[in-house]
């Protein structure tokens, strides 16, 4: 069998719509797909819940699902599952993202039933308790979860509130929420303005359009945003938690995905993180056999972002664990080599490929692009992006942007003592 | 998409379903080994060797493994199953050649006792992680509990006491015994270069001992029966439910699959709108889960200590709840939509595919297509679901809870 060179497939190329009232549509129709699937994001992120209703941007995500337009709460679960959706919901610090995939043919169809939850929830007030329980249960299911726990309380303590912020808040405060709270959030933060809409498969653009301008176009912002009050994190800690792993988290600055470094900086990141022959883990895990699980990851608001650093191990080498992880974060410092970069690339250039074949992430990863950058990056754009990446380009960032600043926190029977 | 198989003088398997359309390719070795092939004193073997495999060859140390899969810009892993140990990666099709030759390099191992002294504190330290994360750990036990001394039971992970005790002469036994060529196979997903694989497999496989390793599948029994573990510890309150079902070879776990989904699905299915959409639990679902020979329901549950009896006896309801009330047509029909969407999903993915031909391959030693295994999901009936719930009811199990509460009478 013959092959023809692998980057034969037509580019393919994003189609942007914007409508009236804000929202805007990112479509990328794609050849040799049977599905296609849908990220929708609404401004009505949890930095707009008030210090006292912490959690309300999550309950009402939860509520929204239970019933919209003509279908009552089981009619609309009964609908997508007929309709064969995989779905996915999550409140983020602005936005709540509300993602669908199905089979090409039933697109239309599914995206109608989600122009109803967002625009036409029913929020039952005989539901509240139901829903209110939902996220209570996730609240006590994270207890037991130390490494989640520990990384929760790691951004709370990096970035402060709101941008620290877990969208679940907390039981207090979630208790006390009423249908009222809901109904208002609802009516304010569902809203198209700055909403993002990103399609990604099987359909026909020009008939999307239609489509949600006919489901879409007569939405109306009720209300303009609150202003964020912002308080800055509490730094290092130690939470005591009786478990027989300590759990180790280091956080440091970085730049955010739109910041012209912001390839120098996921480089030195993934030098550190990426692969299986990157520091970390060479250091960490094969060399001393300290832990099974260690990884730094770049997460990146849209006017921020920060590196956070975890590994979990057993209490007695736990001290060893947090003095040789932290001194490979300050050695980064130091400087990549050209080896070390070249391996990175290549598995970048095919993890590119390899989010291509999957509808559900192409999808996240336009509404990320137009959220960040206002603009879709093509393949062969990103592709340019890391060609020009070098050591040399790496290294004089990271003169500039040596890590420092860290905040650590510990989570485990005992406190550690901080490395100098 | 074009199946496509060739046998290599020593037994070996090279399967590929090719795809000239994919933009990758994945590609791995399955190897028939796992929990239920260890004896007691090697419990934890398989694993253990696991990470084993990526610590160097004649060829290669531990470090140039590592460098050459991300060289390669390589999406690799590995993982263990009581029946199954799977070497995979993902990566560009131009890159076919070079990730053959150090996927099989590897599947010959040194297996050096200093290198094992070292992955041992790492295999000790996954043991520990699992065991700050109820309710897990307690599932080995529900297995035993469940299957007795039936070896689809044994743990993949050990214990931290059987891992500490393993030597790497037993592992080499273990590895002589399990990793004969036909005992192996080859697969390849996506953009395959099939005659090209067959040449890569005879230059890097070939000269490996043609050996003998089988597996004895015995009978199962289930004993049903209910035991409550306090972890003081935990917030919340577990339930873990094991029953026999439909193995991996009969044709009836297609059924199966669609009853694991009316009952037990995590949206739109009985226990969904009967614990969590009412928020009485965190989560309740049911999932069906193959083997040679062996066949499980694994429910679980999890919600407030408190609320245990009460959400564990609607699960129990639930889960008995078939024969007096049946299937409607609609509920079939919703979860053949759900389980093709999955599968149309999954499919665009040339790695899920590697799982779905190189897992059905180990099963059954046959190859379906999707499409194939679509048409069988699409003709199942009520009937069959009443018919297979009979023949396997889902509620007889074994039943062990755990998490703080320390009155609890099952």
């Amino acid at each position: 069998m013959s092959l023809t060179p692998p980057d034969a497939p037509t580019p393919r190329e994003a189609c942007v719509h914007r409508l009236a009232n804000g929202l805007t549509l990112i479509g990328e129709p794609a050849d040799g797909f049977q599905s296609a699937a849908f990220s929708l994001m609404i401004p009505a992120g949890c930095r707009y819940d008030a210090a006292d209703q912490l959690g309300l941007a999550n309950l009402t995500c939860e509520m929204a699902l239970r019933g919209a337009g003509d279908r009552d709460s089981r009619a609309l679960v009964s609908d997508l599952d007929a309709l064969g959706v995989e779905r996915g919901e999550s409140v983020g610090l602005s936005h709540t993202s509300l993602g669908a995939s199905t089979l090409a043919e039933n697109l239309p169809a599914a995206l109608a039933i989600y122009a109803d939850i967002v625009r036409r929830p029913h929020l039952p007030e005989d539901q509240l308790e139901a829903g209110r329980q939902v996220c209570l249960q996730e609240l006590r299911g994270v207890e037991d979860e130390p490494s989640q726990k520990l990384m929760e309380e790691l951004r709370r303590r990096h970035y402060g509130d709101p941008y620290g912020r877990a969208s679940s808040g907390n039981i207090a405060a979630v208790e006390s929420l009423q249908i009222r709270d809901v109904r208002q959030f609802q009516h304010k933060r569902y809203a198209p303005d700055s909403a993002i809409l990103a399609v990604a498969g099987a359909f026909d653009w020009d008939a999307m359009v239609e489509d949600v301008e006919r489901l879409f176009g007569d939405w109306v912002n009720n209300e303009a945003p609150s202003k964020t009050v912002e308080t800055p994190g509490a730094g290092d800690g130690h939470v005591t938690y009786d478990s027989s792993q300590a759990h180790i988290g280091i956080a440091f600055p970085s730049v955010p995905y739109s910041h012209a470094d912001y390839f120098q900086a996921w480089g030195a990141n993934g030098v550190l993180s990426s692969g299986m022959s990157s520091r970390l883990f060479t250091e960490v895990r094969e060399k001393r056999g300290l832990c099974y699980t260690v990884y730094a990851s770049l997460q990146t608001q849209k006017d921020r972002a920060a590196v956070f650093c975890y590994a979990g191990t057993t209490a007695e080498r736990a001290q060893e664990t947090l003095d040789v992880t932290h001194s490979e974060l300050v050695r980064l410092a130091d400087g990549v080599t050209a080896e070390e970069l070249g391996r990175l690339k290549a598995r970048m250039k095919s993890g590119l490929i390899l989010q291509q074949e999957s509808t559900h992430a192409r999808a996240g990863v336009l509404a990320r692009d137009w959220r960040h950058l206002g603009h879709i990056r093509s393949l062969a754009e990103v592709n340019k992006l890391v060609d020009a990446v070098t050591a040399d380009t790496i290294n004089d960032y990271l003169q500039r942007n040596p890590p420092s600043d860290f905040t650590i926190v510990t989570l485990g029977p005992q406190p550690l003592t901080r490395p100098n | 998409m074009q199946f496509k198989r060739h046998t290599l003088p020593n037994g070996l398997e090279v399967i590929a379903e090719c795809d000239p359309s994919a933009l990758s390719l994945a590609l791995g070795f399955f190897v028939q080994t796992g929990a239920r092939d260890e004896t007691p004193a090697e419990a934890g073997v398989s694993h253990f060797l696991e990470h084993m495999v990526f610590k160097g060859t004649a060829r290669r140390t531990a470090e140039d493994v590592n460098r050459e899969f991300d060289e390669l810009g390589a999406h690799y892993n590995a993982f263990t199953s009581e029946e199954n140990t799977v070497y995979y990666a993902s990566l560009l099709p131009e890159h076919q050649a070079e990730s053959i030759d150090l996927l099989a390099d590897i599947m010959r191992p040194s297996l050096r006792t200093e290198d094992f002294d070292m992955e041992k504190k790492v295999i000790l330290e996954e043991i520990e992680m699992y065991l700050d994360q109820p309710p897990y750990g307690m599932d080995d036990h529900l297995k035993r509990l469940c299957f007795g001394a039936h070896p689809i039971a044994n743990s993949v992970l050990g214990t931290a006491e059987s891992v500490a005790a393993l030597t790497s002469d037993a592992m080499r036994s273990y590895f002589q015994r399990r990793y004969a060529p036909g005992n192996l196979v080859l697969a390849a997903s996506g953009r395959v270069d099939f005659d090209a694989m067959v040449e890569q497999a005879e230059a890097a496989c070939g000269a490996w001992d043609r050996g003998d390793a089988s597996r004895p599948l015995a009978p199962t029994s289930v004993t049903p029966s209910r035991e409550s573990i306090v972890h003081s510890s935990a917030t919340q309150q577990y339930a873990l439910l094991l029953g026999n079902a439909p193995d991996g070879v009969s044709e009836d776990r297609y059924a199966a699959k669609l009853l694991a989904t009316i009952l037990g699905d995590d949206s739109g299915s009985r226990l969904y709108w009967r614990l969590i959409d009412p928020g009485h639990a965190e989560s309740a679902s049911l999932g069906h889960y193959d083997y040679q020979g062996v066949g499980m329901y694994y429910t679980w549950l999890a919600g407030e200590p408190d609320d245990l009896e009460e959400n564990l006896a609607a699960v129990e309801e639930v889960l008995a709840s078939i024969p007096t009330e049946p299937p409607t047509a609609d509920e079939l029909s919703q979860a053949k939509s759900k389980i093709k969407s999955r599968v149309v999903l999954g499919s665009e993915r040339p790695r899920s595919r590697l799982f779905h031909l190189g897992g059905g391959w180990q099963m059954r030693g046959d190859y379906r297509s999707l499409e194939e295994e679509l048409k069988r999901l699409d003709a199942v009936t009520i009937d069959d679901l009443m018919r297979v719930a009979a023949e396997h009811p889902l509620d007889r199990n074994a039943v062990v809870t755990v998490g703080p509460r320390e009155d609890l009478v099952l």
